[in-house]
């Protein structure tokens, strides 16, 4: 049985006159989906699959197809005659514009059998004359169809056509299924000392001609393992041996490359230490020599590793090469991707392409020699120059950890001073691709989330014209939902629905905080500007940031001196924590300080207009009910709303308090967001939060009161109820009801973390059904406050306004909160600004949605 | 809110058959979103009162708009509107006063022919502009006025006065001229956002104002005002935004030019030969910047010009901008632009007019200075010619974009200033790092130019200029970019160059080296 095996990820192309099987062979080999046809095309673009006058758009069509296919990774097949030079032409150059493989089946069947097919079809009326011209046309090009520039031509006839089987074979870079461990091992250039003595730091046991890991780790070598050194052939003959025996694989580096020519015989610059390569081969048998030259030869221009977590290339890769084959990215991969310019050392400089990198791989590689390893969005270079008396630099994987030996001398002399290079870091530019239109951010508490091009762009406006550094902006609280609307008379909110409300989610345990009133702020405090400069790459000196809930800072001028004084405040919390830095969640008092502004455009101006026109109503009223008017219920009412408008007064008055520079200020943190390495508000419990951050003692920091409920004691309920009813009659906000000890679970079904999505779904996932999640907390809002809320009068129309609807905004909550635990969490992963940045804009987008402003 | 008029005419009540409204009843009239009632707390042959009451309830205000949609504010819930002598008012007294409106009265047409003597008061009158502004629209009417502003909060006096004046009107005047005095103005002063108008409100205009608003000095202003607003009936994801974070939306609004009469209704089209036209009411106000909110915080700027402005006509400052950029792109032999910060389009009506420039890009981050130059541009209807050279879209100078690269020229006019300073290095690194058109023409005040616009009394050109910057400054800023990007620099003054503090804005043009630093 014949079969033919064409790549997992590559373009086929379907060679054979008009009758010849194409479609029936694609549909027994192929899915349907992977299948794109020239005469559905044609119809897509005519309504009629044999318009020849639409040939030319319906082609036009099949290429957009195919290409955004490719570009997306998926394998397809194109089905059309192909049987003139010109159309495979273009097929091939389109597979290479996207660096896939492309192979081509011809169905080679005779004139009589494609005739008598197409008559027993009614649409293909075309006479037998165009048969007879397509088979000429293929006859012509069988002879030389395999200088068209496919990676394998498969030319069935006959019965084959009908018995063949179809396989796909993986590529030479898919190493998915390897999941490591793995030790990535920097450029050694011959450097055979250094070599052991790190694979001895790593645990390995090293034998002159091989090593392994006793805990059956895979070593996986950037390249450049040749030149320069003082012993090419040792570290050959170790590294041989290592990938014979499956412990190590080997990427091809550029010395490779130029070693192999020069083995050849070639014609090569010798330089850059080629000569001390060929210098000790030259002392080495023959067969060594030629082992070598076979080794090195066979090597490949990266590895795809752990389900393509990983991906391992001598000079780096972009996303887009990631698995791909071409001769661009073995060039990309063995060179790297330059501007074309040299700099004052001659030597090419570099295009930073890891600064535009997005992918959810890692990137290790080396080629280039820093002075330090330093993670630029999830990618690594690990040459530290170990032939020029730097240090040989391993990672390991998963851990992420980086061990390295000094070199024992200077090997080599560098052309370029190895500290000349500025440190390479996560660039404080993102990129608008990060945050635009439609997008979905997959979050692991909370699913995939939708955000809309609509709330993409309200949230564009913000952050550019108003928000902080991204680099401090590693957080946007979620907005919070209020419990189901109370029944008991004269309230809209109450703790018993609140506390109702957990217990039937299952929670037995929660806390009761203080709603501070004033404005939500996220403090980010580092504890020395070095600290600054280390963890947030932000050098201009600064020590920290306090933002609003849509990222603004507070107090333009004064926010340095707000920031040093919270350090200050703040400092128990870096022994106690084991940090330089922490993201405090906090309310800033009083309300007045950050919202004057607005205080004095809608809530004060709406008591100065009920003070100058309701007593001038009710002397109106009073008078024509001296005439014997009949107005005594409308004088009734608006007496009765006068004292409303009263209320509302004190209401808003009691919030704002004298601030002068920053005096008057006051901070209530509640909750620790994340510090050095952990996000905090993913792993402890409230009650953590509540008592570490008891340890801060300062006028300026104000505690935040709370209690514990348990939901299964009546008695306990009540008090709670009586310590709200206490707190809200003397003036406060409200309280907060959260679950004791959240801990947020990740979403099952999720992809696992680190996968990148092949695309959207179209898939709301609020649509998607999903058991309802407990809240993370609800507010439950005191009697009073409520009327700058919802106007002086709202006491008069409570039936009313009980008839609202908190769904929407509850699924707001979940998601915001999910949205901002995925910022924490990724920051406390070490991920690039990117990736925090994205979960927090997306936070400040959701916000602008459209709900009840009032919940 | 409550409206009162009263006469001392002999009889008094006689009032009662020029309104049209029973001087012994209390008469309700039912509103979407409440009552008005009319009674007279005092009728006799001396004198006589008649009150116009309205009570709103905001909760049905705001269901009135109909639908359970939830694009809606809190500022919907908690306002002035029940309280206020607003647009409520005045369509409340449009409807049930709508006979006495036209001046008929079958009964005493006589009456209502002639100037009586008239007092109305309006305890809490909405007054952007404050008394002032009161007095000027109402006086040229014939009336007394007397206007007095109410504290903000008592309790809190460093706050001020609210824009609330207790208004009282006097004077001799035709009652159905002082109806449509009143239901003109109260909107006008007013100058609220009305979410809750819609409609016809042209046609309404030109019949209340019959008789009088033509002679009216501040016609403009008044039919400005009046049909200015319509364009926020509603509302969108920004300016939930900027509720959300305890923000007057006002105050985050972008800095667009948006002159007046962008809202007038569109007169016939006239094509120019590039088939490029722009919205009627271009003309352009004297004065140091072009931001609207310099004209619009005074209340009357984009009218009466900015006030300390030498009296002589001279070329506006964002004429004279404009020109010089459109000039340097002459002279450097620019065939693409990219406006970045494009605002209202005032400069890419400019550009597309140059047949020189075959590609002509407009680039901000804010969706409503979009959709201004959408408009003003009249993108709907442009000629396929022109269209193809032209882009518009939104984008942000902090955010590295592909869509940037690949022109000779871009343009950054009074747009650096907008942005915080510690943001300033990111601006630098998209347009200069990572765009790098050939050649970058930044305009920006020149600070030191300040002193000689007395109304500024020290503060920026406009509430959302982050810095402005001396000569010293911006050359140092220069400098450090050439420096950093492999660029050369180009300093011009724009505007008369003063001998002792410079240019009113100071401009440069940047020249991309060919190699890197």
């Amino acid at each position: 049985m014949t079969e033919v095996s064409v790549p997992e990820l590559s373009l086929v192309v379907l060679v054979g006159v008009s009758g010849s099987g194409k479609s029936t062979f694609a549909a027994r080999h192929f899915a349907p989906t992977q299948v794109v046809s020239s005469d559905f095309c044609r119809g897509l673009v005519s309504d009629d699959e044999n318009d020849q006058t639409a040939t030319s758009e319906a082609f036009d069509l099949l290429h957009h197809i195919v290409g955004v296919r490719l570009r997306r990774g998926l394998l397809t097949v194109v089905d059309a005659t192909n049987v003139q030079w010109e159309a495979r032409k273009r097929l091939i150059e389109l597979a290479r514009s996207h660096d896939v493989l492309a192979d081509a089946i011809v169905l080679d069947v005779s004139e009589e059998v494609a005739r008598a097919r197409n008559a027993a079809r009614p649409d293909r009326a075309f006479g037998p004359h165009v048969i007879t011209r397509q088979r000429r046309e293929l006859r012509r090009s069988l002879g030389k169809i395999s200088r068209d520039g496919f990676r394998r031509v498969h030319v069935l006839s006959g019965d084959e056509i009908d018995d063949v089987t179809v396989t796909r074979e993986k590529a030479w870079t898919d190493r998915t299924h390897l999941t490591g461990p793995f030790d990535v091992i920097g450029d050694v250039h011959g450097c055979r000392a250094e070599l052991e003595s790190l694979l001895t730091r790593l645990g390995w046991e090293v034998g002159p001609d091989g090593a392994v890991h006793p805990e059956g780790r895979t070593a996986v070598f950037v390249g450049d393992l040749v030149d320069r050194g003082p012993d090419t052939p040792g570290v050959l003959r170790l590294v041989m041996g290592m990938v014979a025996a499956g412990t190590a694989l080997c990427v091809s580096g550029n010395h490779e490359r130029k070693l192999v020519r020069a083995l050849d015989g070639r014609k090569v610059r010798v330089a850059h230490g080629l000569e001390r390569s060929l210098e000790q081969l030259d002392a080495e048998p023959a067969e060594f020599r030629a082992a070598a030259r076979t080794f090195m030869d066979g090597l490949i221009s990266h590895y795809r590793l752990d389900g393509g977590r990983l991906v391992v290339a001598h000079a780096g890769l972009k996303e887009a090469y990631h698995g791909r084959a071409s001769a661009r990215v073995r060039s990309f991969a063995l060179y790297g991707d330059t501007t074309g310019e040299t700099d004052e050392y001659g030597l090419p400089v570099r295009y930073p392409w890891a600064d535009d990198y997005r992918g959810r791989a890692m990137v290790v590689y080396g080629h280039t020699p820093v002075p330090e390893p330093e993670w630029v969005n999830n990618t690594i270079c690990l040459d530290t120059g170990a032939v020029f008396g730097g240090r040989l630099t391993a990672l390991r994987y998963p851990e992420r950890e980086l061990v390295s030996v000094p070199a024992e001398q200077v090997w080599y002399e560098p052309v370029r001073p190895l500290t000349a290079r500025p440190p390479a870091r996560d660039p404080g530019v993102l990129d608008i691709g990060d945050v635009d239109g439609t997008r979905f951010v997959e979050t692991r508490f909370g699913g995939r989330i939708r955000i809309a091009e609509e709330n993409s762009r309200a949230a564009l406006e913000i952050m550019s014209r108003f928000a902080v550094d991204p680099r401090w902006l590693v957080y946007l609280p979620p907005t919070m939902a209020p419990p189901e609307t109370s029944t008991l008379d004269g309230y809209l909110e109450h703790p018993a629905e609140a506390f109702e409300e957990f217990a039937r989610a299952g929670v037995s345990r929660v806390v009761c905080e203080e709603k501070h009133m004033g404005s939500r702020a996220i403090a980010v405090l580092a504890r020395t500007p070095e600290a600054a400069a280390r963890r947030f790459g932000i050098a201009d000196g600064t020590a920290g940031s306090v933002y609003t809930r849509t990222g603004r800072p507070f107090f333009d001028t004064r926010m340095p001196e707000l920031v040093d004084r919270l350090r200050e405040a703040c400092a128990p919390l870096w022994e106690a924590l084991d940090t330089d830095w922490v993201a405090l969640d906090c309310e800033l008092l009083p309300w007045s300080a950050k919202a004057e502004g607005l205080i004095r455009d809608q809530y004060a101006s709406v008591g100065a207009a009920a003070r100058a026109s309701l007593p001038a109503a009710v002397a109106m009223l009073e008078t024509a009910a001296e005439r014997g008017l009949d107005v005594g219920a409308l004088l009734d009412r608006t007496r009765r709303r006068a004292h409303n408008a009263a209320l509302f007064r004190d209401a808003y008055a009691r919030y704002c308090g004298p601030v002068s520079g920053l005096d008057g200020v006051r901070l209530a943190p509640f909750q620790i967001l994340a510090c050095e390495g952990r996000a905090t508000a993913v792993d402890e419990p409230h009650e953590w939060h509540l008592k570490t951050l008891g340890l801060i003692d300062s006028p300026l920091v104000t505690a935040t009161r709370h209690r514990f409920v348990d939901l299964g004691v009546p008695e306990e309920r009540d008090a709670a109820v009586a310590w709200w009813t206490d707190l809200t009659e003397a003036g406060g906000e409200g309280m907060v009801v959260k679950p004791a000890s959240f801990t947020p679970v990740p979403v099952t079904g999720a992809p696992p973390a680190g996968v990148r999505e092949a695309g959207p779904a179209g898939e709301r996932p609020e649509d998607a059904p999903r058991p309802a999640r407990a809240q993370p907390g609800v507010k439950v809002r005191g009697r009073e406050y409520l009327r700058i809320v919802y106007g002086p009068d709202y006491t008069e129309s409570l039936g009313l306004l009980r008839r609202r609807f908190t769904g929407r905004k509850r699924s707001l909550a979940l998601r915001e909160h999910a949205l901002g635990l995925e910022a924490l969490a990724r920051l406390a992963e070490g991920e690039p600004l990117w990736r925090v940045h994205e979960a927090v804009f997306a936070v400040l987008a959701l916000e602008s949605e459209p709900v009840d402003p009032r919940l | 809110m409550l409206l009162t008029i009263t006469t001392t005419m002999r009889p008094a009540t006689d009032l009662g058959y020029l309104l049209h409204k029973h001087p012994g009843r209390v008469q309700e009239f039912g509103r979407s979103f409440g009552t008005a009632r009319v009674f007279y707390p005092e009728a006799d042959g001396d004198r006589c009162t008649a009150a116009l009451l309205l009570e709103v309830d905001p909760v049905r205000l705001a269901r009135s708009r109909g639908s359970s949609s939830p694009d809606f504010s809190l500022s919907q819930y908690v306002n002035d509107r029940p309280y206020a002598a607003s647009s409520l008012l005045a369509s409340a007294l449009a409807d049930v006063f709508r006979t006495a409106r036209t001046g008929r009265c079958a009964s005493r047409q006589d009456l209502a022919d002639s100037a009586i003597p008239l007092e109305i008061t309006l305890p809490a009158l909405p007054c952007r502009g404050g008394s002032d502004l009161a007095r000027r629209l109402f006086a040229p009417l014939g009336w007394e006025v007397d206007a007095e502003a109410v504290p903000l909060d008592p309790g809190f006096p460093e706050w001020g006065d609210s824009r609330y004046v207790r208004l009282a009107l006097r004077g001799r005047v035709r009652l159905a001229d002082a109806l449509n005095h009143l239901y003109v103005l109260l909107p006008v002063l007013d100058d609220a956002k009305h979410y809750w108008l819609a409609g016809d409100e042209v046609d309404k205009l030109v019949r209340a104002g019959e008789g009088w608003l033509a002679g009216h000095p501040d016609k403009a202003l008044i039919t400005r005002r009046y049909l200015g607003r319509r364009n926020a009936l509603t509302r969108d994801a920004f300016a939930r935004l900027a509720e959300v974070g305890d923000d007057v939306e006002e105050a985050l609004e972008p800095p667009v030019e948006e002159e007046p009469g962008t809202e007038t209704p569109e007169p016939a089209e006239t094509p120019e030969a590039t088939g490029i036209t722009e919205l009627p009411g271009t003309t352009e106000r004297p004065g140091p910047g072009d931001d609207s909110g310099l004209g619009n915080d005074s209340g009357l700027g984009n009218d009466s010009g900015a006030g300390s402005e030498p009296a002589e006509a001279r070329v506006p400052l964002n004429t004279l901008r404009r020109d010089a950029v459109a000039a340097v792109l002459t002279e450097i032999g620019a065939r693409s632009v990219i406006d970045l910060g494009c605002g209202s389009g005032q400069l890419l009506g400019v550009l597309l007019r140059d047949p020189a420039l075959t590609r002509v890009t407009g680039m901000d981050v804010s969706a409503r200075a979009l959709a201004l130059a959408g408009r003003r541009l009249r993108t709907d209807r442009m000629p396929d010619a022109v269209r193809a050279r032209f882009t518009l879209f939104q984008g942000s100078l902090t955010y590295t974009d592909a869509r940037l690269a690949g022109y000779d020229a871009a343009v950054l006019m009074e747009v650096v200033e907008h942005v915080d300073p510690p943001r300033l290095p990111a601006l630098e690194r998209v347009v200069f790092g990572t765009a790098r058109p050939s050649h970058v023409i930044v305009t920006t005040p020149n600070v030191e130019h300040n002193v000689r616009y007395e109304f500024l009394a020290g503060d920026r050109r406009h509430p959302d200029h982050r810095f402005e910057w001396t000569r010293a400054e911006f050359e140092r800023w220069v400098a450090g970019v050439c420096a950093a990007y492999g660029y050369t620099a180009d300093l011009r003054p724009v505007g008369e160059d003063d001998p002792e503090v410079g240019p009113p804005t100071q401009m440069v043009v940047f020249g991309r080296r060919e190699e890197r630093p």
